[in-house]
């Protein structure tokens, strides 16, 4: 009975602490607003008074310049909105490229520095230690000169047949595969092929784990992958063609042309950044216990299948969390590209536009959102495989 | 900002100096006040021991021995290109000969007015030697690099338009970034204003392996300014720049100026004050355009002093030369 009333007590006194949070943090919330819309009616009425342009009527403008890297269409005769499109596509292709690169060097280094093996620890730890060590937009200009210094003009070009590749201080060029009509039944079935593998091999591995035994599934597997799109592909006729580099100009043009500052900046992220994932890994390995890795070594595990089965998985949840603040650096630290020429989206949108349109407010608010955007997605996803790699049923 | 600072400094100053008889102002003080560019090759730059040379540094000259005989009578104030109009505007100096672009904004709301153009520069392109290309018209598919500005990036872009031609621009955000580019052979081409060009050529690891191209594809007229508000002062400043002009296109040098006095050509015998009252219609002596071309030298003179070929920018005359000779430069005739 008296148990029933302090707990009915405690329970009251917590609604009434849980009240008077919420009001507090609504005064807080209403108070930030408040001042947000002051400093923008602010800036609006300012603007109005020197008869500055305001408002975002801009983004419909034809904006008359030229951009390096487009993956959209794009001429001079495009508006300033389509700029803003193609800055955030190259800052999510160059952040995309730098964060599977360092990724998977940020792993190896990561558990080369705890290797048994003397020389590879060290080197490892040496990597480490001077990749963060030396500012990033200094590591980018030596990268990115670097790279022209050794590459050769377009006249002595390295060539490897008549457009297959060719490699000079203008970028790589490759041919590329372009889609014809049809194209889409071929892509189809490579989805639903690679779907159907995917499905197979787990199939077999649940199969392993309830009886021991692994059913052979390689032959089906190659044929699904490769019988299904070479079906679609002798259905429709192949319907692809290639666009072959060729000499126009002073230059080589056509095909998959990538470009010296994309590589540069690519590379310069992806290895600063892998140090500090090195470490993140390293941190999560060590967060095992030594139990597990004499367990699994107990069990005839070799140390390849250790690390990959029973160390790996377990320092994932503590590597994940950290991982994703990495993630978000690569995306803010590609802004350093305006020293090299890359057009992402602070150099052509928060540079070019903002330069010719003067509207400095408008166009810095717009970057910040897309970076804020860009930030949320990629702690979304990490947040989600974090979920999903968290350890169940304890 | 810059009108607020403009506005301040008038307000500080006072309009007065804005108001007639600057000339007398200036009689009566002893030298002429001049703004000129902190350091820019070939318009103004000062040596160690505070010597100004230049192209803007001499038209000023030229004013001091029109109206002192004495070409050194003049104080130069390096200005920023910021804060340049509203020092004039306050009466800091009397003349702004600061490789200033005449546009109609600055003409007709800045409270200053123009009276001439002594540089047609204008945007170009620059391109090693070994290109083997002699006009920018043979760019087509080239890359080209250049430094985030307001308006270099929209004038290349037409260029290539209007010639159906393909382009790459590459833009950098700091000069040191993108002259090591271009000199690293990331770039076919440089582009900015010509001037620029050559300023910037003298920086590449090979200067001589580098050349400007003809085309120029932007107007970028340069010229001195003064203050409104005192006609006959902007006159006299007219008057100095047309008769280093004229002179050239009459032959007289700093050198001949002395025999050119007894020519029996009556042009010259009028720009050199033998005939007409000109320079006292000025406020000066009739021996006025004598002395500046006495002590200054002719405009030819002038440009190849600190462009010419003997000069480290090895500009040439271009649109800068005589309109008899295939440029742009004209005087009104003396008469």
């Amino acid at each position: 009975m008296l148990r029933r009333s302090v707990e009915r007590m405690a329970a009251r006194k917590s609604a009434r602490q849980y009240w008077r949070s919420l009001a507090w943090q609504l005064a807080v919330v209403a108070a930030a607003l408040l001042v947000m819309a002051w400093m923008a009616v602010n800036a609006v009425e300012s603007l109005q008074r020197q008869h500055i342009a305001s408002g975002f009527d801009f983004l419909n403008e034809t904006a008359g310049f030229g951009i390096l890297q487009t993956s959209v269409h794009y001429t001079e005769e495009s508006s300033y909105g389509r700029v803003l499109l193609i800055g955030i596509i190259n800052t999510i292709i160059v952040a995309v490229i730098s964060i599977v690169l360092a990724t998977v060097l940020g792993f190896l280094i990561g558990i080369g520095r705890l290797s048994m093996n003397w020389l590879v620890s060290k080197v490892c730890a040496a990597y480490v230690e001077t990749l963060r060590n030396i500012p990033l937009l200094l590591q980018i200009l030596f990268w990115y000169f670097g790279v022209l210094e050794a590459l050769p003009y377009p006249r002595n070009s390295v060539r490897v047949g008549e457009g297959l590749f060719i490699l000079n201080n203008r970028g790589l060029y490759l041919p590329l595969l372009q889609s014809e009509s049809g194209a889409w039944l071929v892509w189809g079935a490579l989805t639903i092929g690679v779907a159907a593998a995917l499905a197979l091999r787990s199939w077999a591995v649940r199969k392993q784990m309830a009886t021991g035994v692994r059913p052979a599934t390689t032959g089906m597997v190659f044929g699904i992958l490769l019988g299904l799109p070479a079906l679609a592909l002798a259905a429709t006729g192949i319907p692809f063609s290639l666009n072959w580099p060729h000499l126009d100009g002073l230059n080589f043009d056509g095909g998959l042309h990538i470009f010296p500052e994309l590589a540069a900046l690519a590379v310069a992220l992806a290895t600063y950044t892998a140090a500090y994932i090195a470490e993140t890994v390293r941190a999560g390995l060590q967060s095992v216990s030594r139990g597990q890795r004499e367990a699994a070594a107990a069990l005839g595990l070799k140390p390849s299948l250790a690390v990959r089965l029973v160390l790996i998985p377990q320092a994932m949840r503590v590597i994940v969390p950290p991982l994703a603040s990495e993630y978000l650096s690569i995306t803010k630290n590609s802004s350093l590209a305006i020293a090299i020429g890359y057009p992402e989206l602070v150099s052509v949108f928060a540079g070019t536009v903002l330069n010719q349109t003067g509207q400095a407010i408008e166009v810095i608010t717009i970057t910040m959102g897309v970076y804020l955007a860009l930030s949320l997605l990629t702690s979304l996803l990490m947040n989600w495989y974090n979920s999903a790699q968290a350890m169940r049923g304890e | 900002m810059r009108v607020l600072a403009l506005a301040a400094l008038m307000f500080a100053f006072g309009m007065a100096v804005a108001s007639a008889g600057t000339l007398e102002q200036v009689k009566a003080r002893g030298y002429l006040g001049c703004g000129v560019n902190e350091g820019t090759p070939g318009f103004s730059t000062p040596d160690a021991k505070g010597n100004w040379t230049g192209l803007d540094v001499d038209y000023c000259r030229g004013i001091a021995a029109a109206i002192f005989n004495d070409k050194t009578k003049v104080r130069f104030t390096p200005t920023a290109s910021q804060e340049r109009f509203a020092a004039l505007q306050a009466g800091q100096f009397e003349v702004l000969s600061r490789n200033t672009t005449w546009t109609m904004d600055r003409d007709v709301s800045l409270g200053l007015e123009f009276i001439g153009v002594d540089f047609y520069d204008g945007q170009g392109f620059m391109v090693p030697k070994k290109l083997g290309i002699k006009s920018a018209l043979e760019l087509n598919n080239a890359v080209v690099c250049t430094q985030t500005g307001t308006t270099t990036e929209l004038n290349a872009a037409d260029f290539f338009r209007t010639h159906k031609m393909k382009y790459k621009i590459l833009v950098y955000q700091k000069e040191a970034e993108y002259l090591a580019a271009y000199d690293m052979g990331r770039c076919d081409a440089d582009t900015t204003d010509k001037s620029g060009l050559y300023g910037d050529r003298l920086r590449l690891k090979n200067p001589e392996d580098h050349v400007v191209l003809p085309e120029t594809i932007s107007k970028e007229p340069l010229g001195p300014s003064v203050r409104q508000g005192d006609p006959r002062w902007a006159d006299l400043c007219r008057w100095v720049l047309f008769a280093l002009i004229n002179a050239e296109e009459l032959g007289i040098t700093s050198k001949n100026a002395d025999a050119m006095r007894n020519s029996p050509s009556p042009e010259i015998r009028r720009l050199l004050g033998k005939e007409g009252a000109f320079g006292r219609s000025l406020g000066l002596t009739d021996d006025w355009a004598y002395r500046i071309i006495k002590q200054v030298g002719n405009y030819g003179e002038i440009f190849e002093r600190n462009f010419g070929m003997q000069t480290p920018l090895k500009i040439e005359r271009g649109l800068n030369n005589l309109w008899t000779k295939g440029g742009l430069m004209y005087a009104p005739p003396i008469r």
